[in-house]
């Protein structure tokens, strides 16, 4: 057994020390605030809560033996190179593979205009780096992806939220926006959407949309966040024509997707295809991050994807999620109240639920965590702008049809405790 | 000595008590102490009676270690533990009690009324808001009776902003306060002792663009500007003092606590609430009025841990 050496040192820095760093830390750190709801979020995570907060895929339907022989292959093959660093840019016969991938999402891309990210959301990252500067603005459907939030924030990006209906977002209410910002002088740098399954409402945009909103960004010379990390995980239907096909190669959008849905989220593998330009800025943005994505993650998800067709396992997640998302549609039916209204996705891993407005799903999420043990991410967490507050994200590919049900339940017993007490008030 | 040191738990404020408890576990580390770190759940009790710590630094915030139960079961173990007895927390947890202590005791604290759910489900209390908004004037303010760390907390400026107010509150707590809102600047003093208690430093707190002292500004680094001590005259000063060391005295309170007040226009103190536990995370009051007194963070925390008792 290896013996250690080091001798402790307790930090010598104290509360009474901490406005020494208040006073240097940078705007951007300064940015990001804390919040109750974040801090009432770690009480989701203890064993006995029911959490329909997180955005996890379902890994244990992985198969073991699929992942000993990749991992085999990985091992056998590729040691040396997976110990390695590897390119800025990604494994080249990954990124070839990806082209096909993204075929089946209806957007043609060659493999030079692919860079291999950590994850989807450095891919966001990248991007709002490259294009945000403090005070810009950016376009995002209201509510807009959680994860993408803090991002904004630290870049200090003025967002501007574009509400969304049952067809994604509002295209119409776009252009006046649009005109608004510029009688203001505000410079738009990018529109950030999730045109499939949008977390967090769960809907898709209609391929009418998708034509006018590509037609605008070409029209008004804007550039467009195309972020697909569920067009996959779909339970019906056929895929609509990406933004990044329908930019017919104008170099309007950026396209950014994942392995984390379709393989393992603990890969970190996520993708971004861009104009030539623009990649180049993102590639020196990412090897100021961290040189390149982990090799090892890259080599086990291309040997996935030589040895296995990666479609029999999102096909295999697929049915797993149908049947968790009936689950919580049947329980919000017979457990939410009348005055309830939500989303019914046709893929993705959320339903968006509105209560009555005189429910706070901040406080809400108190009253659930301590009286019923259950999460949810209230929708406070998807603005930027203060709206939301009576808005819930309720994730379904996480746990089995029953936990769901009674998770339901739970929340459906606070939100009736709550909406008869209200009454009680008179309702005034 | 062996220190456990109980932070975390299930409260509302489990988040703010970590960090409370990771300042002090490492004060403790420095002064030499061996520490125990227990992030409170259903072991508790066997763990403190299989470690044996020769005493408790208790730096759980909300409800089971402001409240006075942790106290009580220290009580049970025979573990002498920091801060205030099992009464005094008991009676400075739920603001509806202190309140009543401090007007007893002629402190004075904002006019209020308090109502449990039960009033608005089954006595139709709703039917007297009206009442109570003329008597307590708008804006008012509504929390729930027993909380911390300004959670639930609303400002209502108009009879239609009552009702959410309301809702907010009781999703805290079952029993809200409804209080006048006195405008003035934020102060607290922190107090420390057993018999002969002393104050530290006056603290403002001065929140950087919202509308009160709420949880965002109390967490966030640079979001409010914590002055200490605060500039005020010297009388000022004296005045608000006493009325933090009447307020220790009156409730029971050992070791240490963190009493928050308002000053009027008119320079009139408002006593708000008394914390048994307050905050000792890198945002908070109490580690501005140490430094502003020229003691050292491990200076406060050994002097505290001196003072760990049984029994109050």
């Amino acid at each position: 057994m290896a013996t250690d050496h080091a001798r402790q040192t307790h930090s010598q820095v104290t509360p009474t020390d901490a406005d020494r760093y208040d006073a240097r830390f940078a705007a951007r750190a300064m940015a990001i605030r804390s919040s109750a709801m974040r801090d009432l979020m770690s009480l989701a995570e203890r064993p006995d809560v029911i959490s329909l907060a997180g955005g996890f895929p379902d890994t244990s339907s992985f198969p073991k033996e699929v992942f000993d022989e990749v991992m085999q292959a990985v091992g056998h093959e590729h040691l040396t190179s997976v110990l390695q660093y590897g390119p800025t840019e990604g494994l080249r016969e990954l990124r070839e593979r990806i082209v096909g991938i993204m075929a089946h999402e209806r957007a043609s891309a060659t493999a030079d205009q692919i860079m291999i990210t950590s994850g989807g959301q450095q891919g966001i990252d990248l991007t709002i780096r490259t294009f945000v500067d403090p005070g810009d603005v950016v376009i995002a459907e209201g509510p807009t992806y959680p994860g993408a939030v803090p991002c904004l924030t630290s870049y200090q990006a003025q967002v501007v939220h574009i509400p969304m209906d049952d067809d994604g977002l509002q295209v119409d209410l776009l252009e006046p926006e649009l005109d608004r910002l510029a009688a203001l002088g505000k410079r738009v740098k990018l529109i950030y959407t999730i045109p499939n399954f949008q977390n967090p409402r769960g809907v898709t945009m209609s391929g009418e949309r998708r034509e006018r909103l590509v037609q605008i960004a070409h029209a008004r010379e804007l550039m467009i966040l195309e972020d697909n990390p569920y067009g996959q995980i779909r339970f019906d239907g056929d895929p609509l024509p990406s933004l990044y096909e329908l930019d017919e190669g104008r170099g309007w959008v950026i396209y950014v997707s994942t392995f984390s849905k379709i393989l393992a989220p603990g890969m970190r593998v996520g993708w971004v295809a861009a104009p030539p330009p623009v990649l180049r800025k993102m590639n020196h943005g990412k090897q100021s991050e961290d040189l390149c994505s982990g090799t090892l993650s890259q080599r086990f998800v291309l040997e996935y994807l030589r040895r296995h067709d990666w479609r029999d396992h999102v096909a295999r997640v697929n049915e797993i999620y149908r049947e968790r998302r009936d689950a919580m549609l049947t329980a919000l039916e017979e457990e939410f109240p009348t005055s309830a209204t939500w989303t019914r996705p046709r893929g993705g891993l959320f339903v968006w639920a509105t209560l009555p407005s005189f429910i706070d799903t901040n406080d809400l999420l108190a009253k659930a965590l301590d009286q019923q043990k259950v999460a949810f991410v209230p929708g406070g967490a998807a603005f930027l702008n203060g709206e939301g507050t009576s808005c819930m994200r309720l994730n379904y590919s996480a746990m089995p049809p029953a936990v769901i049900s009674e998770g339901i339940a739970r929340i459906g017993s606070v939100v009736r405790d709550l909406t008869e007490l209200f009454e009680g008030m008179g309702g005034r | 000595m062996k220190v456990a040191v109980l932070k975390g738990g299930r409260s509302f404020e489990r988040e703010v008590s970590l960090r409370s408890g990771a300042n002090v576990e490492v004060a403790l580390r420095r002064l030499g102490h061996e520490v125990l770190s227990l992030d409170v759940d259903r072991d508790l009790v066997r763990v403190l009676r299989a470690d044996r710590p020769d005493a408790a630094f208790i730096a759980m915030h909300g409800q089971g270690g402001e409240d006075g139960t942790v106290q009580e079961l220290l009580e049970i173990l025979g573990v002498p533990y920091t801060g205030s007895g099992v009464s005094a927390c008991e009676r400075s947890w739920d603001k509806v009690v202190a309140k009543a202590v401090f007007t007893e005791e002629g402190i004075p604290t904002p006019a209020s009324y308090a109502f449990s759910q039960a009033a608005f489900r089954e006595l139709g209390a709703a039917d007297a808001l009206g009442e109570i908004e003329s008597r307590l004037g708008l804006p008012l303010v509504v929390k729930p009776a027993r909380g911390g760390s300004a959670l639930g907390i609303r400002l209502a400026h108009e009879p239609s902003e009552v009702p959410a107010a309301l809702m907010a509150a009781l999703a805290y707590d079952d029993r809200l306060l409804m209080e006048h809102y006195v405008a003035g600047r934020e102060l607290s003093v922190s107090v420390m002792g057993d018999d002969d208690p002393h104050a530290l430093p006056v603290v403002e707190a001065i929140p950087l663009g919202r509308e009160f002292y709420d949880f965002e500004s109390r967490y966030t680094p640079g979001a409010t500007d914590l002055r200490a001590p605060a500039d005020l005259p010297q009388d000022v000063t004296e005045a608000v003092v006493n009325v933090a060391l009447s307020c220790y005295q009156a409730l029971g309170c050992r070791g240490f606590a963190r009493i928050d007040t308002i000053l009027d226009a008119d320079n009139h103190v408002w006593v708000l609430e008394l914390n048994t536990i307050p905050g000792l995370t890198d945002t908070s009051a109490l580690p501005r009025a140490i430094e502003a007194a020229g003691l050292g963070f491990d200076d406060f925390i050994a002097q505290v841990l001196d003072l760990a008792h049984l029994g109050a």
